[in-house]
């Protein structure tokens, strides 16, 4: 096996179990801000390796054919990794001010700062 | 070489399905909208992946496009969520 299919095989196994792992937590944890925490940031990061294996692939049948195609697909996978990077705390950040000010409270929670701040 | 990448997709297609129990089990509107984003992040992951699988670069296309379009829901559901326009 050469070394890049390995690098690509392990990064595609990085991004299913982070993907995995924040469904689990998705499904398993209490209330909607550990859901929250679980779901976003682990997807995210899943979501980011699957798409850095792409990249990888195309980067090596760049070397290996040198069919500028895959340099177009390196190059919009890029793009969607920063469009992901982007947007994605932004919407969990306004899921999280939205449930709290809906009047969701936090399980098993004992201080509760937003609460004290907000007028 | 090939094959790697549709049972990948098999496999984010199950992430999706499991995901979609939360949406339809979500005791409040919130926890819907958290599985709703999940979904949402997996389906662009997904879209990456098929495009190799596929052969085909306009699904890349379509995966930004569904990032922006999908962040824009989400706002929208969170502002109706809040209340008070």
């Amino acid at each position: 096996m050469l070394w890049w299919e390995l690098v690509i095989y392990i990064f595609v196994a990085i991004g299913l179990t982070f993907n995995g792992l924040g469904v689990i937590g998705l499904l398993r944890f209490p209330d909607v801000y550990t859901r929250l925490h679980a779901a976003t940031k682990a997807t995210t990061f899943g979501s980011i390796f699957t798409s850095l294996a792409v990249i990888g692939w195309a980067f090596a049948q760049l070397i290996s054919t040198g069919n500028s195609w895959n340099l177009t697909l390196a190059l919009h996978t890029f793009f969607a990794i920063i469009c992901l990077l982007l947007t994605n705390p932004v919407g969990a950040h306004a899921i999280a001010r939205a449930a709290h000010r809906s009047g969701v409270k936090p399980k098993q929670a004992v201080v509760d700062r937003l609460e004290e701040v907000k007028e | 070489m090939i094959d790697i990448w549709f049972l990948t997709a098999l496999i984010l297609m199950i992430w999706i399905a499991l995901s979609i129990i939360r949406v339809a089990a979500g005791p409040t509107a919130a926890d819907r909208v958290v599985g709703l984003d999940t979904i949402n992040t997996i389906v662009v992951a997904l879209m990456i992946i098929l495009s190799v699988a596929y052969n085909q670069l306009i699904y890349v296309d379509i995966a930004i496009v569904y990032a922006l379009l999908s962040f824009v829901s989400t706002l929208y559901i969170a502002k109706y969520l809040e209340g008070g326009f």
